[in-house]
């Protein structure tokens, strides 16, 4: 069937239910946040329309980048370790029987339906000292004595990632199953061993996928802020969490807003840019 | 998602809150249709439950007013809605519980109608705290509802109860500290200046609060963990993971008395008493049943039953109550509360938040 140009105007009709619910729900909220990003904050109060730069002037300071440096990392090192993990596993996961595939998917799946609030506090509990899982390596024998893992780097690192996984791997599925088995069974005939035809078949073969899949696991690391609360000290909390701070228990939504206008632009910028180096480096190979 | 995390019996599952009450605004309930009547702000949740259990039916019954309580949201949230209606002419509550914060700021727009004290038989008889004040002494709101923030630990790691706030600076206590995270709701600038600094009265000048949280950097290293959901904390409490910090002293009692090895102490320097005040919009017109109302709310007798049925503590002097030593003690405390500079959280919320992020996390 060959896709004709549209013509007459209620050819676009089919689009307006999306634009609508785009406008709705993303372009006006969006740019009421915007807006109230600009507003003068009234401390003791609340804020009046105005057009300031105060509120970017507030987060314009070494600590607010420390904190956002500190975001962006944890949310690049958490899509690096959810690649890692993923890709290896999704394509042993094709690779088995179609059995076994059903009831591995099943099993993730199921992990979406856990809250990010019981993800922490599941977590919080293994990585306690009290009941968590240092007390069944006393019991091996291979600890001395339990201890808390948690607050700390790796706990917050563990969880996000235990969280971000399934959709990782449901992101890298699809273009796994498509890929041509003919490809390795060639780079194995040639004597690859199974471990080099994968890096050097598989992963390049699926370099858009990996490269989609990081970006997407980055920004969903990056609006995280329960798992840092519950799982991680003052120094690992992200900017969303003071977001919630600012908008919440200060009532200062101009500066909360600033903040998110701000958080929004970066992540924007963090994905070009690896788009861009992504294509670049395609143009080159 | 907040909601989820709160304990079921801890009413400042509203106090912090943020959506617990927003659905049930719309929803007023009805006591008993009559011809006087009276709409009555309440936190929604835990305070809304046991008021129109406890308190409200035996209103109408004693005054022929019936009341329509509303679920208000906490936070400044309800103070908005109050302070947009008022502009308007309309009150979506005649009477309703505010924070004192929110109290403060009402005042700035004279939201709150003066209150007029010779129809509050007991206004004598309330205790200072629980009174009030417009900068030129008329009077903005009647305390309603306190509770207390105490020094609370674990009786398995800890035999022996510690007898000062002091205890939270002891170095023997490394990484064993829950605290609230919030400059606003801890409290504990107030509670450094208390035990360290002579008196709440210090942190007056810049100078003053600059020495306060100076101090209360050294606490750093003892604390574990900084909370905002009480749930996480009471559950470390409970298990002896986190065994010493700063909770609310009704619900640590009531763990205790479930059986969990944890204790509320009153430290020598006074627990932090934190509470609302009954507040009457101008916009409404039913002046006179509000005054019937407050002056009702502050009888000897209703305050007695709110500390046995809501666990509030009384704003009465204790001499007029009937409470027993023990049903008063799980309430309150004879000791001198430290009471926080609500007047900071207004006038420097900004600078006074900054400076406690950085300290904190930094």
């Amino acid at each position: 069937m060959r896709r004709e140009a549209p013509q007459k105007l209620t050819d676009y009709a089919p689009l307006a239910f999306p634009a609508i619910m785009l406008t709705v729900f993303f372009v006006i909220p969006f740019g009421t946040m915007i807006a109230v990003s600009f507003f003068q904050r009234q401390q003791g109060g609340f804020y009046t329309p105005a057009f300031v730069f105060s509120n970017y002037e507030r987060f314009a300071s070494l600590f607010f980048a420390n904190v956002l440096g500190f975001s962006l990392m944890l949310a690049i090192l958490v899509a690096i370790c959810c690649v890692a993990i993923g890709v290896p596993f999704t394509y042993l996961l094709t690779r088995m029987s179609r059995r076994a595939q059903i009831v591995w998917m099943v099993a993730l799946l199921s992990v979406l339906s856990l809250s990010e609030v019981i993800i922490g506090f599941a977590w919080s509990t293994l990585f306690s000292r009290t009941a968590g899982i240092t007390n069944l390596l006393v019991a091996l024998g291979l600890m001395q004595k339990a201890v808390a893992l948690s607050p700390g780097f790796p706990a917050v690192l563990t969880a996000m990632v235990y969280q971000a996984l399934p959709y990782t791997i449901l992101v890298l599925y699809p273009a796994l199953v498509r890929l041509d088995p003919t490809l390795t069974e060639a780079a194995r005939t040639l004597g690859a061993s199974p471990l080099r035809a994968f890096f050097t078949v598989v992963v390049p073969a699926l370099r858009t996928t990996i490269l989609a899949t990081l970006i997407m696991v980055f920004i969903f690391a990056l609006g995280s802020y329960l798992l840092p609360q519950i799982l991680g000290r003052p120094q690992h909390w992200t900017l969303s969490v003071l977001i919630t701070d600012q908008a919440i228990y200060q009532s200062n939504m101009p500066f909360a807003a600033a903040m998110a206008v701000f958080l929004v632009l970066v992540t924007l910028a963090m994905v070009a840019l690896t788009l861009f180096v992504g294509r670049k480096r395609e143009a080159a190979a | 998602m907040t909601k989820f995390l709160r304990h079921s019996i801890s009413r400042r599952a509203v106090l912090g809150g943020t959506a617990a009450a927003i659905g049930a605004l719309s929803m007023p309930s009805i006591l008993r249709a009559q011809d006087r009547s009276l709409k009555v702000g309440v936190y929604g949740g835990y305070f809304k439950d046991s008021f129109d259990a406890n308190i409200f039916p035996d209103f109408t019954a004693a005054t022929g007013i019936a009341v329509e309580s509303v679920a208000e949201p906490t936070g400044e949230a309800w103070l908005v809605q109050l302070e947009q209606a008022a502009k308007a002419g309309v009150a979506p509550a005649d009477v309703s519980m505010m924070s004192q914060v929110a109290m403060l700021k009402g005042q700035s727009t004279e939201l709150w109608a003066p209150i007029d004290t010779s129809k509050i038989k007991n206004y004598d008889d309330l205790l200072g705290q629980f009174v009030n004040k417009y900068p030129d002494g008329r009077v903005a709101g009647i305390g309603a509802v306190a509770w207390y923030i105490t020094l609370v630990t674990n009786t398995d790691v800890y035999p022996q109860a510690p007898d000062s706030w002091a205890a939270l600076w002891d170095p023997a206590n490394a990484d064993k500290l829950g605290l609230l995270a919030l400059v606003s709701n801890s409290f504990l600038l107030e509670v450094t200046a208390k035990t360290y600094l002579g008196g709440t009265g210090a942190l007056d000048t810049e100078e003053g609060l600059n020495k306060a949280f100076e101090k209360l950097a050294e606490v750093k290293p003892n604390v574990r963990l900084w909370y905002r959901d009480e749930a996480q904390f009471e559950q470390a409490l409970k298990s002896g993971e986190i065994p010493m910090g700063q909770y609310y002293h009704d619900v640590t009692g009531l763990a205790a008395a479930d059986g969990h090895p944890v204790r509320s102490t009153f430290p020598k320097e006074g627990g932090i008493q934190d509470s609302g005040c009954w507040a009457l919009s101008r916009a409404s017109d039913k002046v006179e049943e509000a005054h019937v109302f407050i002056d009702y709310m502050s009888q000897p007798a209703i305050q007695a039953t709110l500390s046995r049925k809501v666990g509030t503590a009384p704003t009465l002097k204790r001499d007029l109550l009937d409470l027993t030593a023990e049903e008063f003690a799980s309430v309150s405390s004879d000791i001198d509360p430290i009471i926080p500079r609500y007047d900071l959280y207004q006038t420097k919320s900004d600078w006074l938040n900054q400076k406690w992020t950085e300290m904190i996390v930094g």
